[in-house]
């Protein structure tokens, strides 16, 4: 295997990671399904190129070093995340999911007709700048924010608002005050996300953001596991790179990458690592969880025993 | 998690067989890329199935000889869904591990535009077919050293059905109706509209739907009211079917026009009556006797008829033999500059690549009325 081509895989995983992470905060931790934040990272990579293109491709190009095009990339998103959330986040359930769907089309759509980002024939002429060590350092650093988030009170409460909203809000937690913060950090994460697409492609076109990505990211939260950092790393890696692994089917590959995860998922419910996480703690509340399971399945199986044993006797007598 | 584990291996290990292929030394490996599943896969397969007739016929006949050594030649395809993230992919897989001293396609200008940092970077030239951008080869008014390709630009299509339109049809009042949604249909209208205003015409409607849609009579009642001599219809053959039917139900009688989106036999088959008298713009006539034997050969190997994507890519192999056996060498980097200003008797024409835009020049549109549900030839035309 050539080294560029599995970097070129590696960083596509590792873009697509930022955005999931953000969404594992929303939909695995909090609750919140979303179809549309393929939306936000078509904000961030237009508000990100917007940002580092120089002024002589596109006159509207600022030609501003990288670091400002991230910052405004995920910034962008996260503001256009609150005023979404204002209108959406009193939705419940399948509504907001509906909600979040809407968006991200039309900001598709808005893109189509956006002249100055070249429409629907799209914007060449972004500048290279995505490379592994960044987006390696910007996973860790997402990574870290985000399971101290979990394990702080924050965190907590968004767990409870994804456990039971109602009690949650009984216990004082403010509901909608903690949707906002999942969303609007989600959306950051995209947005970020987004502006290194846009930079590692040095080409986008509103295409790129349709429902299909939208999808691709919420199927590897789940396929990860709802409400686990770790799965949604590996998931993320794996999802990416399983088209290319499997090009040595040709034509059949989609077939092939849609049976091996739904195989995955009859084989694992709750997603890779549905609730669990691949920390040294983490691994021992699995390991104990497994034990407990376990001992109250050998229990029954002992409390079934009698019952039949007393039936047979019953019988015999 | 076992069986999960087992599926991946099973997974992995297939994998790793599909990859263990070997390499001749007297072999040149030419990668091709474009949509094999997908909405596209009709043109994709065109391409692909062309492409491996042609190098088979060229193996058959004892491979071509460049630098005075003979050379058998590998197609090594693979399929991107028309994705351009795919399409990325593919051409660091096509240039790192499989080595390709060129690659053939994209068919999409969508695709072919994002794949030039990574031809720079292996030095690999790439002949697009269809991809009719003008960013494809050229930005910022530099021209890209790797990418080539073998059709005329949306700037010339669309000149040339404005003047077609407007000084043979005589129409001077054009209406357009485009699919806002996709780059090539916003192209052509930009195009199409600059160069008919230029001529002195006036665009009287200008509306537009967006890709998927199947009702069209909202925009075409607003065309219908501005009563225009002509209307341009810039997209694929199935949505040009669609709104041709819907146009005539509601009494429009005006003649339609379009690019190289609408040739297909689909189009007759779903547009029937609907498109008849209308006229598009193509890459080349399909009765032209330069053509015949190349359709013939299709048609006795795969048992179909071949779309355009064929004939495009057909001038393609043609241009990259000719590279090659210019170059005396099989190196990426020797048949980019070996491409410039190389001059190919193709099928669809006469190709001169240009070393300013790497797009060939000077070459032809036909003009194509579509009479009796068949693709009648009217003329070259050129765009002054």
């Amino acid at each position: 295997m050539d080294w560029t081509y599995i970097q070129g895989i590696l960083m596509l995983a590792g873009i697509n990671l930022i955005s999931v992470l953000g969404l594992s905060l929303l939909t695995g931790f909090t609750g919140l399904f979303s179809f549309g934040h393929a939306g936000f990272m078509a904000i961030g990579a237009y508000i990100g190129a917007l940002m580092t293109v120089s002024p002589s491709t596109t006159p509207a190009g600022l030609g501003l070093p990288f670091f400002v095009g991230i910052i405004a990339g995920g910034a962008a998103a996260g503001i256009v995340s609150y005023f979404i959330g204002r209108i959406t986040l009193s939705l419940k359930g399948d509504y907001f999911c509906i909600a979040t769907l809407g968006f991200g089309e039309a900001t598709r759509l808005l893109l189509n007709n956006v002249q100055i980002f070249g429409g629907s024939r799209g914007w060449p002429g972004v500048p290279y700048k995505s490379t592994l060590p960044v987006i390696v350092l910007v996973d860790v650093v997402a990574v870290l924010f985000l399971a101290n988030l979990i394990k702080s009170r924050h965190g907590r409460n968004m767990i409870a608002v994804r456990e039971e909203e109602l009690a949650a809000q009984v216990s004082g937690i403010d509901v909608f005050k903690y949707k906002m913060t999942a969303l609007i950090i989600s959306a950051v994460y995209a947005g970020v996300a987004g502006v290194f697409f846009g930079h590692y492609m040095t080409f986008i076109q509103p295409k790129m953001f349709s429902m299909t990505k939208s999808t691709e990211l919420t199927i590897i939260v789940i396929f990860g596991g709802l409400g686990s950092i770790s799965g949604s790393v590996l998931g993320a890696v794996l999802l990416t790179a399983l088209p290319e692994i499997l090009r040595a089917f040709e034509i059949w590959r989609l077939v092939f990458y849609g049976a091996a995860v739904i195989l995955i998922m009859i084989s694992r419910p709750k997603g890779l690592m549905g609730g669990m996480e691949l920390t040294p703690s983490g691994i021992r509340k699995a390991q104990l969880e497994r034990k407990a399971r376990l001992e109250a399945r050998a229990e029954a199986r002992r409390l079934n025993g009698l019952e039949d044993g007393s039936a047979d006797e019953g019988r015999g007598a | 998690m076992k069986r999960a584990l087992f599926v991946l291996v099973l997974v992995l290990s297939i994998a790793l067989v599909g990859c263990a292929g070997s390499a001749k030394s007297d072999t040149i490996k030419v990668g091709w890329f474009g949509a094999l599943t997908g909405d596209q896969a009709v043109w994709g397969e065109n391409e692909f199935n062309t492409v491996k007739m042609l190098f088979e016929e060229y193996n058959n006949a004892g491979g071509i000889e460049v630098g005075g050594k003979k050379y058998k030649l590998e197609a090594i395809g693979y399929d991107n869904k028309g994705d351009a993230q795919e399409a990325v992919n593919v051409v660091k897989r096509l240039t790192g591990q499989d080595k390709v001293v060129a690659i053939l396609g994209p068919n999409a200008s969508g695709n072919a535009i994002p794949i030039a940092p990574v031809l720079e970077q292996a030095k690999v030239p790439d002949i697009a077919t269809v991809a009719t951008n003008p960013k494809v080869t050229v930005l910022d008014g530099k021209v890209k050293p790797y990418n080539f390709r073998v059709c005329f630009i949306d700037p010339y299509q669309g000149a040339v059905a404005a003047g077609y339109a407007y000084d043979r049809l005589n129409d001077s009042k054009a209406a357009i109706l485009y699919d806002v949604s996709d780059d090539y249909s916003q192209g052509l209208r930009e195009f199409f509209k600059a160069n008919f205003e230029k001529k002195g015409g006036t665009i009287v409607a200008d509306e537009s739907f967006n890709g998927g849609d199947v009702d069209f009579r909202p925009q075409l009642s607003k065309i219908k009211a501005a009563n225009p001599d002509i209307i341009f219809m810039p997209y694929f053959f199935k949505e040009v079917a669609l709104s041709a039917n819907q146009a005539r139900e509601l009494g429009i009688k005006t003649t339609l026009m379009g690019g190289d989106g609408w040739p297909s036999d689909q189009l007759i088959s779903m547009g029937g009556k609907s498109v008849e008298g209308s006229y598009f713009v193509n890459h080349l006539d399909y009765a032209d006797p330069a053509v015949q034997d190349y359709k013939a050969r299709y048609k006795a190997k795969y048992g179909k008829e071949t779309e355009l994507n064929g004939y495009l890519v057909h001038d393609a192999v043609l241009l990259l033999v000719a590279g090659l056996q210019k170059a005396g060498k099989v190196n990426g980097e020797a048949l980019a500059k070996a491409l410039e200003g190389i001059q190919v008797q193709g099928i669809t024409g006469m190709i001169n690549i240009s070393p300013e835009t790497h797009n060939p020049e000077g070459k032809d549109a036909a003009i194509i009325k579509i009479v009796d549900g068949q693709y009648v030839f009217q003329e070259k035309y050129a765009a002054k």
